[in-house]
C-alpha cells in the first residue's frame, strides 16, 4: 500500500494490455484517463471548497454558516450546484453567440490545466514539464481571454467595463507574480515543479519569506479574491463581466473562482512549502498526497481569512500596492537571490559527514541534504530580514509623510480631522 | 504515409494556424477577427511543442497570446470605428495584398528551387541532431554568452526599456501651469 501509484499504473498498464492494445495506445490511454480524473478531481473539490468557505466564514464572522442539509450544512453546495444546473440559460439579445458561450469553458479550462503540473507525490504528476513554471503563467492566458470575451460578447456596458479592469488587473498583477516565481526557479535551478519539490529539503519559505509573500498576494489579486475583488464588489457595482450570465453559465464563473483559489493555494505549498515532502515519504509515496493536501488546506484557510478580514482596497490602493511595493520589492528580491546564489555555500558531502558525526539526531530527523543546504538557508533568511526591515523602515516614512500632509491641511482648515475618539464618549 | 498521433496532432495544429490566419483577414467583425489571430498563435505553439521546444512554446502562449493579443483586444475595444458598420477591407488592401504577396514568393523561392524545369526542395533531407536534453539551459547560457547573443539580448532589453519610458512619458498628467 506505500505506493498506491505504481499499483493503480501497473494494474492499468496489464488490463489495457490484456484488451490487446498497443504500448503507445495504452499510453495515450492513461494519459486519458489521468486528465479525466483531474478534471473530475478539481470540479468535485470546489462542492468541498465552497462549503468549507461558508462555514469558516461563518464562524470567523459569529455565525453558524450553512447547517441544514446534511450534516454540518456539508450538502448544502450540492443542493446549490442542482438549483444552478436547472435554472434558465438566459442570452441577452444583442449578445455575440459563439463567444458568449465559450468564455465559461474556457475560464473553467485555463485553471483546470494548472492541476496538470502539480507534483502530488514522489511519482504521481500528470505532466512533469521542464517548463512548469512558464507553463503556470501561460495557461493564465485563457482566464483573461474568457473574461474579455464574457464582457465582450455580453453586449451590456458594465459587463465590458468589469472586463477592461479586470484585465487590467491580472496584467499588471502578472509582473510580480512572475518575479516571485522567479526566485524557486533560480534556487532550485530548474523550471519543473517537480524538480523544485526535490530540492526543497528545506522549504523555500525559509530562504525567502518575501518571494513567498509577493506570489501569495499577487496570486490572490489573479484570482481576483477578496481583498482584490473590487469589480465584483456586490454592495458598491454591479457583478463585473458575468453580470449577464445565468444558471450554469454562471456557476462556471463561480467554480473558476474557487478553483482558481485552491490552485494557488497549491501551488503555493509546491514552490514555498515543499510540496509532498514529509518525513517517510520516500518509503511511503502514498503520503505525499496526504502531506501536499494538508500544506495546501492551510494556504486554503489563510487565502479564506484574509478574505473575512481584510477590508477590500480601493482601486488607487490596489494598483500602487501593485507598482510602488509588490514591484521594486520582488526586483530587489531577485536581485539578491542572483547575487547570493552565485555564492558556494553549498556543504560539501565530507563536510557534511563531518558535522553530522556530532549530532546523529539531525541525520535522524531530517536528512543529509538539509544538514548541506542550512548555511544558504540561513544566509538568505538574513538576507530577507534584512530586506524587510528596510521596507518597514522605507514604510514608515512614508507614512509619515503622508500624515504630515493630512494634517498641514487640517491646520489650515481645509477639511476636519478624523475625530476617532469621538465615538467612545 | 504513416499517420501516427504526431501527425494528426500536426494537422490539427496546422488547421488551427492556417484556418486561424484565414479569419483574421476574412471575418468582418474586428473582434472576431482577434480571437481567431489567437487561434492562430495557439496553433503556431502548438506546432512548437511537436518540434519538442516546450520552452518556445510557452513562451508564445505567453507573450503572444496572454499580451499583445489581449493588448491588441483591449485597444479594438477603445476605438470607436467598431461601432460602426463592419467592413473588410480598408483604403490600404492594395499595398498589404502586394507586400503579402512578395513574401510569399521569396520565401517559397527559398524553400523551392526551381533548376531545369525540376523543382528541388531545400528542405535539409537528413534527419536533425537530437534534441539536448536541458535545452532550455543551452538557450540561456547562449543569451549571456559573449560570443553569442549577449548582444541583441541586451539591445532588446534596451529597447523594450525606452519603449516603458515612452508610454509612461506620454501618458503622464501634465503639470498645470
Amino acid at each position: 500500500m506505500g505506493d498506491i501509484i505504481t499499483t493503480i499504473g501497473t494494474f492499468l498498464t496489464d488490463l489495457l494490455s490484456s484488451l490487446g492494445m498497443g504500448p503507445s495506445a495504452v499510453e495515450i490511454t492513461i494519459k486519458i484517463i489521468v486528465a479525466a480524473i483531474l478534471g473530475v478531481f478539481g470540479i468535485g473539490l470546489v462542492i468541498f471548497t465552497v462549503w468549507l468557505e461558508r462555514k469558516v466564514a461563518g464562524r470567523i464572522q459569529d455565525r453558524l454558516g450553512p447547517n441544514r442539509v446534511g450534516p454540518y450544512g456539508i450538502f448544502q453546495t450540492v443542493a446549490d450546484a442542482i438549483k444552478l444546473l436547472t435554472k434558465e440559460l438566459i442570452t441577452p439579445a444583442g449578445a455575440d453567440k459563439v463567444p458568449y458561450n465559450i468564455a465559461p469553458v474556457f475560464s473553467v479550462l485555463g485553471v483546470l490545466l494548472i492541476w496538470a503540473v502539480v507534483p502530488f507525490t514522489t511519482n504521481a504528476i500528470a505532466s512533469d514539464l521542464n517548463v512548469a513554471v512558464l507553463y503556470i503563467v501561460a495557461v493564465g492566458a485563457f482566464g483573461v481571454l474568457a473574461v474579455l470575451m464574457a464582457g465582450w460578447s455580453s453586449n451590456n456596458k458594465y459587463a465590458l467595463l468589469g472586463a477592461l479592469r479586470v484585465v487590467a488587473q491580472t496584467i499588471s498583477y502578472e509582473v510580480p507574480l512572475v518575479l516571485s516565481l522567479l526566485v524557486p526557479v533560480m534556487l532550485a535551478g530548474t523550471m519543473s515543479t517537480q524538480g523544485i519539490v526535490e530540492a526543497q529539503p528545506i522549504w523555500y519559505i525559509v530562504y525567502v519569506p518575501v518571494a513567498a509573500f509577493v506570489f501569495f498576494v499577487s496570486s490572490l489579486a489573479e484570482v481576483g479574491r477578496p481583498p482584490f475583488d473590487l469589480l465584483e464588489a456586490e454592495s458598491e457595482l454591479v457583478a463585473g463581466f458575468h453580470i449577464e450570465y445565468s444558471g450554469m453559465r454562471f456557476a462556471m464563473f463561480f467554480l473558476a473562482e474557487f478553483m482558481h483559489a485552491f490552485a494557488i493555494s497549491a501551488l503555493t505549498a509546491v514552490l514555498f512549502l515543499g510540496g509532498w515532502r514529509g518525513p517517510w515519504v520516500q518509503q511511503y509515496p502514498t503520503l505525499g498526497f496526504v502531506y501536499l493536501g494538508i500544506k495546501t488546506m492551510v494556504v486554503y484557510f489563510v487565502v479564506m481569512w484574509v478574505r473575512c478580514t481584510v477590508p477590500r482596497v480601493r482601486i488607487d490602493q490596489m494598483l500602487n500596492l501593485n507598482w510602488k511595493f509588490l514591484v521594486p520589492l520582488s526586483l530587489v528580491n531577485v536581485l539578491m537571490v542572483a547575487i547570493l546564489g552565485k555564492l558556494p555555500l553549498r556543504l560539501s558531502e565530507e563536510q557534511v559527514a563531518e558535522v553530522l558525526q556530532n549530532t546523529p539526531w539531525v541525520e535522524w530527523a531530517f536528512g543529509p541534504e538539509f544538514m548541506a543546504e542550512l548555511p544558504r538557508a540561513v544566509l538568505f533568511l538574513l538576507a530577507n530580514a534584512a530586506l524587510v526591515i528596510v521596507v518597514l523602515a522605507l514604510l514608515g516614512v512614508y507614512a509619515r509623510r503622508e500624515r504630515r500632509k493630512v494634517e498641514a491641511l487640517v491646520d489650515e482648515g481645509e477639511f476636519s480631522a478624523p475625530q476617532p475618539a469621538a465615538a467612545h464618549q | 504515409m504513416e499517420i501516427t498521433a504526431e501527425t494528426v496532432a500536426f494537422a490539427i495544429f496546422a488547421v488551427f494556424t492556417l484556418g486561424g490566419a484565414l479569419g483574421v483577414v476574412t471575418m468582418r467583425n474586428l473582434f472576431h477577427a482577434a480571437l481567431m489571430l489567437i487561434l492562430s498563435l495557439f496553433g503556431v505553439a502548438g506546432l512548437y511543442i511537436l518540434l519538442t521546444a516546450p520552452f518556445l512554446a510557452a513562451v508564445q502562449i505567453m507573450l503572444y497570446v496572454a499580451a499583445v493579443a489581449i493588448l491588441i483586444i483591449i485597444a479594438i475595444m477603445l476605438t470607436r470605428s467598431l461601432m460602426k458598420a463592419p467592413i473588410a477591407a480598408n483604403k490600404q488592401w492594395e499595398v498589404s495584398a502586394l507586400i503579402a504577396l512578395i513574401v510569399l514568393v521569396s520565401l517559397v523561392a527559398v524553400i523551392l528551387q526551381v533548376s531545369g524545369g525540376r523543382v528541388r526542395s531545400y528542405w535539409p533531407q537528413e534527419p536533425v541532431g537530437d534534441v539536448p536534453a536541458d535545452s532550455i539551459t543551452a538557450l540561456g547560457a547562449s543569451l549571456v554568452d559573449p560570443d553569442r547573443y549577449v548582444l541583441p539580448f541586451e539591445v532588446a532589453s534596451v529597447l523594450i526599456l525606452a519603449a516603458m519610458i515612452g508610454a509612461i512619458v506620454i501618458v503622464r498628467s501634465r503639470p498645470t501651469s
